[in-house]
């Protein structure tokens, strides 16, 4: 009889952890692809905190997954919304593109 | 039994879908399978026994988040094709560096202290409360009250910073101006005349 550990959890959670970054590795030119690639990762951290909060009896885990959720949600929205104005200015999302501040 | 099923399938979708999400060639594709990979994170919430965690996480991510990812992208008139053009010159640098990423994730979970490991092999069946929404609900308003109060503001902030990066005032383009409209007087607009029959109305 098998049966699913924090472990279990813990792995599956790295794995899509590691997706996400491999995520921003092949989408170097498309922002749209990376901020998704965050928000995967930010997915990979909330799954262990509600595993750790499940298998410890700490609903603390719980309250933080909601925290962060809140701040994926507000993530999302100040960098679509950066997006959209960077592509009305410049007419274009590639991230070589973005290079103003390089002076 | 028909829990450690639905584990295995939900972890496969939700691998599956998180690896279409990178590497589909159409971003619409990319957000059609981030919500898949959404919906299988909450069903991995709710076999852990956290049901509004799982909720919110549908209701939060796939209601708002990605519909507002869908939007954006078929708003933008973006050439995708011409995105994906050097991709596979980064696979080799992401995968070496995701490998050895994950390689440190896994041996530090391996080397973890066994203690926690071991005692911690059942969850659900023992949690105390049968509600998950009353106990999270009872933590939340009480204990983490302040940082509640933080996440709000921080939304907040977020909204008025979304409608003032996006607000745009467009030369050229009619807008309702309300004040104007309701300053309007009608002793200036409006005039009664006597107009007699066979003649116009003479204006001036």
């Amino acid at each position: 009889m098998i049966e699913i550990t924090l472990f279990h959890y813990l792995v599956l959670a790295a794995i899509l952890f590691t997706i996400g970054i491999f995520g921003i590795f092949i989408n170097r030119k498309n922002v749209i692809v990376i901020l998704m690639s965050i928000e995967l990762m930010l997915l990979a951290v909330n799954i262990n905190f509600v595993a750790f909060s499940s298998f410890l009896q700490d609903l603390a885990g719980q309250v933080f997954t909601m925290f962060i959720l809140t701040v994926a949600a507000a993530e999302a929205a100040i960098g679509l919304a950066i997006l959209v104005t960077f592509f009305r200015n410049k007419g274009s999302i590639a991230v070589e593109d973005i290079s103003t501040l390089k002076g | 039994m028909i829990g450690v099923i639905a584990f295995y399938l939900f972890a496969a979708i939700l691998v599956l879908s998180a690896l279409m999400v990178v590497s589909a060639r159409n971003p619409v594709y990319s957000v059609l399978f981030l919500i898949l990979a959404f919906f299988n994170a909450a069903g991995l919430f709710v076999l852990l026994g956290a049901e509004f965690v799982a909720m919110i996480l549908v209701i939060v991510y796939v209601g708002a988040v990605a519909v507002l990812f869908l939007f954006v992208v078929m708003m933008l008139d973006i050439d995708f094709k011409n995105l994906r053009t050097e991709a596979m010159k980064y696979v080799p640098l992401g995968l070496i560096l995701g490998g050895i990423l994950l390689a440190e994730l896994v041996m530090v979970y391996k080397a973890w202290p066994q203690t926690p490991m071991d005692s911690l092999s059942t969850i659900a069946e023992t949690l105390p409360q049968a509600n998950n929404a009353k106990a999270l609900g009872a933590v939340l308003y009480t204990d983490y009250i302040f940082p509640f109060q933080i996440s709000g503001l921080i939304l907040l902030v977020a909204m008025i910073g979304a409608i003032v990066l996006t607000l745009r005032a467009r030369p050229g383009t009619l807008r309702q101006k309300i004040a104007a409209q309701v300053d309007r007087n009608p002793a200036d607009v409006l005039s009664i005349q006597a107009v007699s029959s066979g003649e116009g109305v003479h204006h001036d």
